[in-house]
């Protein structure tokens, strides 16, 4: 299967998502933000960094960057998306999420080892893991908040759309603790911690993140 | 030319750290009495010709498309006096 990796101008971690990919058996397809094409990949992902130097708002100016045009047509049709850290802030400006990242609430930039809860695992991200199962992977923003109305939280809860959820502490201030949602089809997934960072033992707490990248495959597959 | 001003505010329910940080630093300073501060952003748009209704509705669209993000925040139109 090809996973489509978008790079912005400020996109850092497209390289690293690349590799988990390819360490989940996948063909990762490098992808241009001002290509209107998404070369036949079978599946996106959108990484972390600071696309257009987060001028704006975080996200804001990606959210209108051609290949998204493309990205959003494909996520309507069912195609795997996964937006991580700026890529969720970037799903989130182009309303394929709900609510919004905000700044972090202590107003500090944080990069640790996070403890998470798998909360759904019948997203197309999500399904190598069990439900309830807890998971570390790398945690870095400084815009990581995420909030929306009363009424949207409560939806996201009550349609099991929260994907993951901090553990042990919230770290950026989110609402609810909630570090990663889907939409109502459960094929587009965002979330501000790093899988890609935790897909091998030699860099990082651990592999616990490879399973987002296997779960595509097995979206795929199925 | 006309300009037009757009200002963009976080809405009153959302947290704003940096209206925080600036509100922190104010007493630091010997300035007291302000109970709160709340940072918003300011967008002056020089427009060709007349401001028009129709262009005022254009203005209203980019600021509820680009420039502001309508879940978190609210903004306002006014054209220079």
């Amino acid at each position: 299967m090809r996973v489509g990796i978008v790079t912005f101008p400020g996109s850092l971690d497209d390289i690293d998502a690349a590799r988990a990919v390819r360490i989940a058996g996948d063909v990762p397809v490098p992808l241009w933000h001002g290509d209107h094409d998404l070369r036949g990949v079978d599946a996106v992902v959108l990484p972390g960094g600071f696309s257009y130097g987060d001028y704006l708002r975080c996200g804001a100016i990606a959210r209108f960057a051609p290949v998204m045009t493309e990205v959003v047509a494909a996520a309507s049709g069912g195609m795997p998306v996964l937006g991580i850290c700026n890529g969720f802030q970037v799903l989130c400006e182009a309303h394929l999420l709900p609510g919004a990242l905000i700044r972090n609430d202590h107003r500090r930039f944080v990069c640790r080892d996070q403890r998470l809860r798998v909360e759904s695992a019948t997203t197309a991200w999500t399904s190598a893991y069990q439900a309830g199962q807890e998971i570390v992977v790398p945690l870095k923003n400084g815009e990581g908040g995420f909030v929306a109305d009363t009424d949207t939280l409560d939806r996201l809860e009550g349609e099991g759309r929260v994907v993951v959820r901090y553990v042990g502490g919230n770290p950026n201030g989110s609402l609810r603790d909630i570090a990663g949602i889907t939409n109502g089809a459960g094929n587009v997934v965002g979330l501000m911690p790093h899988p890609e960072h935790a897909v091998e033992s030699l860099c990082g707490p651990g592999t616990d993140g490879l399973g987002f990248f296997t779960s595509a495959l097995q979206a795929l597959a199925a | 030319m006309a300009r037009v001003f757009v200002d963009v505010m976080l809405k009153p329910e959302i947290l704003d750290p940096q209206g925080k940080a600036v509100h922190g630093a104010l007493p630091r300073l010997g300035f007291e009495g302000v109970t709160d501060v709340r940072q918003g952003k300011r967008f002056e748009l020089e427009l060709d010709g007349e401001v028009t209704a129709e262009r005022l509705d254009q203005v209203r669209a980019m600021a509820a498309t680009l420039l502001s993000n309508p879940v978190i925040e609210d903004f306002d139109v006014q054209v220079e006096a």
